[in-house]
């Protein structure tokens, strides 16, 4: 079987999950080889849980450098990997980072990429959702080894446990007039709550959520279903929320098994970012709300009544359970 | 110091977007077409240094005749001189095209010491031109920013800048020159004034096409695209379910749907 590179993200103690499903969606094109890129020591931290997951062989580019600069150590171990290695493809999460690296990487090798893949089959057959789901795309790389960068929480990780040899990478020089170093990090306040595209739940608060004090009532929310927050562009905008934690389409794209819209109206931004998942929950207190238009259970109701009213219910049948 | 703000016109995202049936591009004859937003922020951002420290500012677009528009906005918002990158050849451009196109327009202007772009566009949304740029040209990529300082004390200059992902936050340093992206929370652009729109109509636009930007290049070695849409299928609408008005029990009722349908 040939070699399907997997680039590893992970924080330097663990690898992330996204990486998992990466793992998962390689086997059907090959033998998983995963890279990794860190400091010095990481690859023997990460390297049970990556050959656990499928991973056939662990190549290693570690440098002391690498965690200081942005994108390019992982464009360059990727780009040496690939002349190394007889890979049949490259496989990067959509991540923010991720779509950076696997365009500079396709660039270097002339190749086609193919980005936020949500599906693929073993011909190298791709499946994308495009316009804030409007339409389901299926394309294919017709041109050098395919690059795809895969949406997070579209692959199920699998566990497929072997052995996984180790081979290392020698990382050229960093190009100090061609990088940017990252000077200072502050971590996004990660608490107990899954990630935004990972997450199976995600609870969002609008503008009808009326402050910051307001999402509490989110948050409660999302904790008592193990959920993410997300939050529309105007409660972003009026400061209730930070950005990060946008949905639509200039925010992140989720597609969770439940998402709960409180005080969100509906519009047509807003739904290119979660439209696509499973099943849909508002609350909004104005009949006419688009939202309420393709929700799988609308209450036309007060946010601030209805929602602590779930959370009640879901706390005491945790209690009970 | 002279910038050049790299700009796209797409499709309105407020109105339906559709797919032609023959070759799978992007319908543009019926859309209504507008500068893209996040990149409309980039274009203030460079305006707003020409403000500070009196740089020239270039817009640059790749795009069919109808992104002139785009152009001669941003002009009017007090950009200098435009390049509109136009050539029937580069329908259904890719991200690696697209990148090496504006690439080589960049080269063909001297002394640049900043690029400019959006972070991402509302009809790719590959989100990764800038960074392929970046690349090409060799520049630091400064990119997803959303606070930007530009240090002209220091050698060549500087750029210090916050960014933004799912991770949180960090601080970037760069030499430049340097290629920068923003974010749409980094300002709020200006409308361009009646002075502006009128004075945009005599900045000068250079219009280019593909034997302009690779005058050594061979046509038949020129690819478009290094991928192929094979099928484009419509997602039927979603439809409304079940709707409540809430008697005081909705919540309740709620608890009730998700453990019914094994949600929770
Ligand atoms: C280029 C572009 C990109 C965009 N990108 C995004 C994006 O990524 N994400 C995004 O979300 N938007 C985006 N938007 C903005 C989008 O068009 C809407 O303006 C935004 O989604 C509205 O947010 P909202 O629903 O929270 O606010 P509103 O539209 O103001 O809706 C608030 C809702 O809350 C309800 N409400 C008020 N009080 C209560 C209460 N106590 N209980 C229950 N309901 C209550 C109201 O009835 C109303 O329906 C974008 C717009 C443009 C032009
Ligand atoms: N055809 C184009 N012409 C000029 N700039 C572009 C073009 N396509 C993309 N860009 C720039 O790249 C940014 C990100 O685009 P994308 O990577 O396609 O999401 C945009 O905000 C623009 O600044």
């Amino acid at each position: 079987m040939p070699e399907v590179l997997v680039l590893v993200d992970h924080d330097g103690e663990r690898v992330n999950k996204a990486t998992y499903e990466l793992l998962a969606a390689a086997r059907r094109l090959g033998d998983p080889a995963a890279v990794v890129v860190g400091i010095p020591g990481t690859a023997t931290r990460l390297t049970e849980s990556l050959a656990r997951h499928g991973a056939t062989s662990i190549l290693v580019a570690e440098s002391t450098d690498v965690a200081q600069f942005l994108v390019t150590p992982a464009v360059d171990a990727l780009e040496l990997a690939v002349r190394e290695t007889a890979a049949a493809a490259v496989l990067v999460s959509a991540t923010t980072d991720g779509r950076e690296v696997a365009g500079r990487l396709a660039a270097r090798l002339d190749a086609g990429l193919l980005v936020d893949a949500v599906d693929l089959d073993s011909s190298g057959l791709v499946t994308q959702i495009v316009f804030g789901g409007s339409y389901t795309v299926r394309s294919q790389v017709t041109h050098g080894i395919p690059v795809i960068a895969v949406r997070p929480g579209a692959f199920e990780p699998e566990e497929h446990p072997g052995e996984a040899g180790r081979r290392e990478l020698t990382l050229p020089p960093i190009a100090p007039a061609a990088s940017a170093r990252i000077t200072a990090r502050r971590a996004a306040p990660a608490g107990d709550r899954p990630g935004l595209t990972e997450a199976t739940v995600v609870v969002s608060g609008g503008r009808g959520v009326a402050g910051a004090d307001g999402f509490k009532v989110v948050e409660e929310l999302a904790d008592a279903l193990g959920g993410a927050v997300g939050a529309s562009r105007a409660a972003v905008d009026a400061g209730y929320y930070p950005h990060q934690y946008q949905v639509g389409q200039t925010g992140k794209t989720v597609s969770p098994q439940l998402y709960i819209a409180l005080g969100i109206s509906g519009a047509i931004q807003h739904l290119a970012g979660m439209q696509t998942s499973k099943t849909i929950l508002a609350v909004n207190k104005d009949p006419e709300a688009p939202i309420l238009g393709l929700a799988d259970y609308g209450v036309v109701g007060d946010l601030f009544s209805v929602a602590p009213q779930l959370t009640q219910e879901m706390a005491a049948r945790r209690a009970a359970n | 110091m002279n910038i050049v703000v790299l700009v796209k016109q797409v499709p309105d995202s407020g109105a339906e977007r559709t797919l032609s049936q023959a070759d799978h591009t992007l319908d543009r004859e019926d859309a209504e077409l507008v500068l893209d937003e996040i990149n409309e922020r980039a274009a203030e951002e460079a305006l707003t240094l020409k403000e500070t420290t009196d740089a020239h500012v270039t817009v640059v677009s790749m795009g069919p005749d109808s992104a002139l528009d785009a152009i001669r906005k941003v002009l009017a918002m007090g950009a200098d001189r435009g390049i509109h990158i136009c050539d029937d050849r580069l329908r259904g451009a890719d991200v690696l095209t697209t990148a090496k196109v504006l690439a080589a327009a960049v080269r063909t202007m001297e002394d640049v010491d900043l690029v400019l772009a959006g972070d991402a566009t509302t009809d790719g949304q590959a989100s990764a031109v800038p960074a392929v740029v970046a690349d090409l040209l060799g520049l630091p990529q400064v990119t997803h920013v959303r606070k930007l300082d530009v240090d002209l004390d220091e050698d060549a200059g500087r750029v210090r800048a916050e960014r933004e992902t799912e991770d949180g936050e960090s601080t970037l340093d760069a030499p430049m020159p340097a290629l920068v992206s923003v974010t749409e929370k980094i300002n709020e652009p200006r409308y361009p004034s009646f002075k502006g729109i009128m004075a945009a109509k005599k900045k000068p636009v250079d219009t280019v096409d593909l034997d302009d930007l690779f005058p050594d290049g061979d046509e038949a070695g020129f690819l478009v695209s290094r991928t192929r849409v094979v099928e484009a299928v419509p997602r039927p609408p979603r439809t409304a379910g079940t709707r409540v008005t809430d008697d005081g029990s909705a919540g309740r009722q709620l608890a009730a749907y998700l453990i019914a349908q094994k949600l929770v």
